[in-house]
């Protein structure tokens, strides 16, 4: 029987094809949980659950909550207000003084690439990644997964297009990671300036010209967030232009296939990166990644529970 | 590693207590109005199906099966090591106020009673939960009894009891490993 | 003490000697070179055997962290690690609290090197005041109280108006300028080598072409000038390019690189490993082949190892947040070694890189055995294997990426000015 051994969910990159599935399927029970009038099964009580967020978040930090509220944890939320480890404590006493607080679980969002690599060689218990800078958010790529798999019941062979910032996105490396060891390929758009150098050797991804290019025929197009404050005064002219050019509107989403479903890892900038038409249409699986998202979450929560120092 | 297997019931066997234990259900529940039955994953929906079908043929009508995975409820999840994969929960109707009979394979210690009826309890109030169960090998750990028994078989703790399915999900037979 | 270097090859670029020879010392000079030497009873005697006997080795470029930042290496501890890794010479960079920008900085670290310290440390002087890059340091006077060259090392003179005035300062006094060439906003916070690399790891990206430019202008800075220029810590192909195109019109352009650049590529930093991270970034295979081969062609003229000592404490940190540099003094000539193993530098052209060359550029001295010359002398045990331990290495600090590691090749014996500073 499948059995999931890691201790830590640091990045998708990190884990097997089996352990994906796994996590997926298990996710898929967890959504019965989450179906029902009572939504709490007893599974993690007595589990200490830490949400230490350095980034400000809503929805991750909320649906980790609820993950493991619904789970049966006691669960604390911590937000730093400094997120400079320059000044003040460190991330590692940080870290040290949760510990002696006996943590079962650390859910950590941070702005530094890897330094939840870095967090794991410090403390015991386990620890999940909830965003670390441009590198990777397990949890949004696994949702994504999750929601690909319930439209379509398969996530071998579909052809998912990826539009926007990839230099910068965490949820992009995420989603190429899972796709490809899923058997799926991913095609990406957006202007070079923001398209990071070697990207297509993470996998079975495709740099493609325009979005068009990436968009047609597409079973999957998912949307980034853009944000001028975030890409800068270098990478684009103003995100009226970046509309234009990569942004999801009625006309465009005709190239992709009949149906095709639209996701957003959120929080949208409409008429920007989507047109409210598209955000809001039928094809719009937007706020059912939302409510995958929690039952994903228990399922991470719950299998790190079980897992062994590796 | 293969263990000394002794055949303790063949496949006409199981399906001789799943009638009876269906003509039983019907009795003491007056016929199946309000009546359910729910499996415990994996074996006890195959044989609650098995149950089912020798109601619908006995009485005529159909009654509502579904399925429950205790993993989530189980009382030494923090002992077991790496975490197994968590089976689907399928109950598509409401349990309030019926008449839930709760089917296993094997009743042993009686723990994964005690799960499946908190697992139950999360899903409604019912009127009542019976246990069905094909094979009661003793050992509980629990106060808990089997309102329906295909057989009891005395077991020592080192024996393990086993009902075997074939790719269909109908059970071939019980065997007894030592 | 006198000494006698007994049955080694002897290999002296300088006056194109390489033979088994022995090696006389008197009075902290060269007496004498040649076959089967005599020495009277007084004379310590070092079998060399088997053994390489070269001019004394030069590390030109060097943090020693002192004045200031004592808790990373001091005067003492570096030149100890330097010794233990064959160096006789380093030169020691001025980004101390405070700058080395004054006589009275330079002077203390001379005099605590002649009292406390293993080897020769001569200090390089600021470019600029406190390495602000906003006016000159006062550079004859540097040049009088010891320092060897300036550089503002560890940041470019960006305004390139005042590194064309101190090229052109500099060379009317006859103190060489070392250029840090890199180019900030082309930086920005990139943490490594943009590449594969950091697109799969998600660090911010560093350009190869950062460097290039800054080497590019530089060089044009002292052509213009007619000045010389060494160009520090070459890490890019594009930079061995442009030297190699600068040297062959004849620009007075001389440069180093430093041995994580052909023994690494940014590869090492999978897994986030703060010992890989420093500045300019490890880069790609392609760089590495390109620095192998600007090393044997003679585009690169020095191997000089940065040595970069910081504290656990600030190594041990996230990746972004992690100070730049690893220690090298230990682990150049293993390294370097290697390329002599590899077939990519003769044993002649190594002991050029590694002492000849660097005396030449900065006028020390030294990096020759001619009976007469200051004896500084490194034996060397080319098949010498060891593993590089933390709590062996002479460095206070440990930011090392080949912790671990199996080395080939070491310094046996390590003589400066006549006297055996070190011995394995």
């Amino acid at each position: 029987m499948a059995e999931f051994k890691h201790k830590h969910i640091i990045a998708l990159r990190d884990l097997s094809k089996a352990d994906i599935e796994l996590l997926i399927s298990t996710a898929e029970s967890m959504r019965e949980v989450n179906s029902r009038d009572i939504k709490k099964v007893p599974t993690l009580r007595g589990k200490t659950i830490i949400n230490l967020f350095y980034e400000a978040s809503t929805r991750t930090r909320t649906s980790f909550e609820i993950a493991g509220k619904r789970l049966s944890a006691d669960t604390v939320n911590i937000a730093p207000s400094n997120s400079s480890a320059t000044k003040g404590e460190t991330l590692a006493d940080t870290a040290l003084n949760l510990l002696a607080m006996k943590p079962d679980i650390i859910v950590m969002r941070h702005a530094v690439s890897g330094s939840h690599y870095h967090l794991a060689k410090k403390v015991s218990c386990s620890i999940i990644n909830a965003g670390d800078g441009a590198h990777e958010h397990p949890s949004q790529g696994l949702l994504d997964l999750l929601t690909m798999k319930e439209r379509f019941g398969r996530l071998d062979g579909l052809k998912v297009a990826i539009v926007g910032d990839i230099t910068h996105s965490r949820v992009a490396r995420s989603n190429i990671q899972g796709l490809t060891k899923m058997g799926s390929s991913v095609f990406l758009a957006g202007p070079p300036t923001m398209m990071p150098p070697g990207v297509e050797k993470l996998g079975d991804v495709t740099v493609c010209a325009n979005m068009k290019e990436a968009i047609q025929d597409a079973d999957v197009v998912m949307m980034l967030r853009i944000q001028q404050e975030r890409q800068g005064k270098t990478l684009m002219p103003n995100t009226r232009e970046y509309s234009r050019y990569f942004g999801l509107n009625p006309e465009n989403v005709k190239l992709a296939k009949p149906n095709a479903m639209l996701m957003h890892p959120g929080p949208i900038n409409r008429g920007v990166e989507m047109s409210s038409q598209v955000v809001d249409g039928d094809q719009s699986w937007i706020l059912k990644q939302v409510e995958n998202g929690v039952a994903v979450r228990m399922s991470m929560l719950y299998h790190v529970c079980g897992g062994e120092l590796e | 590693m293969t263990a000394e297997q002794t055949v303790l019931m063949d496949a006409a066997g199981v399906k001789r207590a799943l009638t009876r234990i269906a003509h039983e259900i019907l009795e003491r529940n007056k016929g199946v109005a309000d009546v359910v039955l729910i499996g415990i994953r994996s074996g006890g929906v195959f044989l609650a199906a098995g149950i089912a079908q020798q109601i619908s043929v006995i009485e005529g009508g159909a009654v509502s099966v579904g399925a429950v995975d205790i993993t989530l409820y189980r009382d030494d999840i923090s002992g077991q090591l790496p975490h197994q994969a968590v089976g689907k929960t399928d109950i598509p109707f409401s349990l309030e106020g019926k008449k839930v009979i709760l089917v296993d394979d094997v009743l042993f210690t009686g723990r994964t009673i005690r799960a499946a009826m908190d697992a139950l309890m999360d899903h409604g109030r019912p009127q009542c939960i019976q246990l069905a169960v094909l094979i009661d090998r003793g050992h509980r750990e629990l106060p808990i009894r089997a309102d329906y028994v295909g057989r009891n078989v005395p077991t020592s703790l080192k024996e393990n009891v086993r009902v075997v399915f074939d790719v269909n999900n109908q059970p071939i037979e019980v065997v007894l490993e030592k | 003490m006198n000494l006698l270097i007994k049955g080694g090859r002897v290999i002296d670029p300088s006056q194109n000697m390489d033979d088994m020879l022995d090696v006389l010392v008197e009075d902290g000079l060269v007496k004498q070179i040649g076959k089967n030497l005599q020495a009277s009873a007084d004379v310590k005697i070092i079998d060399a055997a088997g053994k390489y006997v070269v001019p004394g080795l030069i590390d030109m470029h060097v943090h020693l962290r002192d004045p200031g930042l004592e808790y990373k290496e001091d005067i003492v501890s570096g030149t100890r690690a330097a010794v233990a890794g064959g160096f006789t010479s380093v030169c020691c960079m001025p980004n101390t609290k405070p700058t080395i920008d004054n006589k009275a900085v330079a002077s203390y670290i001379i005099n605590k090197a002649k009292a406390e310290g293993f080897c020769n440390v001569f200090p390089v002087g600021s470019i600029t005041y406190g390495l602000s890059g906003d006016r000159m340091s006062e550079m004859g006077e540097l040049k009088e109280s010891g320092c060897v060259a300036v550089s503002d090392d560890g940041r470019p003179v960006t305004n390139p108006e005042l590194m064309r005035r101190s090229l052109q300062y500099a060379a009317g006094i006859g103190i060489m300028v070392i250029s840090h060439a890199e180019e900030l906003e082309l930086v920005g916070e990139g943490v490594m080598n943009e590449g594969f690399t950091s697109t799969e790891l998600g660090l911010k990206g560093i350009p190869c072409v950062a460097e290039d430019i800054a080497t590019a202008r530089d060089i044009m800075l002292a052509e213009y000038s007619g000045a010389p220029i060494h160009i520090a810590h070459v890490s890019t192909k594009g930079s061995v390019r442009i030297i190699r195109e600068a040297k062959s019109r004849g620009v007075r352009v001389t440069c180093e690189t430093a041995p994580h650049y052909f023994s690494l590529t940014d590869d090492a930093v999978r897994g986030y490993n703060t010992n890989a991270k420093m500045n300019p970034p490890l880069r790609e295979a392609e760089d590495v082949a390109a620095i192998k081969q600007g090393l044997q062609d003679g585009t690169i003229d020095c191997i000089a190892t940065d040595h970069a000592p910081h504290h656990l404490d600030e190594k041990d940190v996230e990746f972004n947040v992690a100070m730049n540099g690893i220690i090298g003094l230990e682990t150049s000539l293993p390294l370097s070694l290697k390329l002599v193993d590899d077939g990519v530098l003769t044993l002649n052209q190594l002991v050029d890189k590694m002492s000849c060359n660097p005396s030449n550029i900065i006028a020390l001295e030294r990096g020759s055995l001619k009976v007469g010359a200051a004896a500084d002398i490194t034996v060397i045990d080319p098949s010498l294997e060891w593993i590089v331990e933390a709590d062996k290495l002479a460095s206070k600090s440990k930011n090392c990426p080949w912790l671990g590691q199996k080395m080939k090749g070491a310094a046996v014996a390590t003589v400066v000015a006549g006297n055996l500073k070190f011995v394995r």
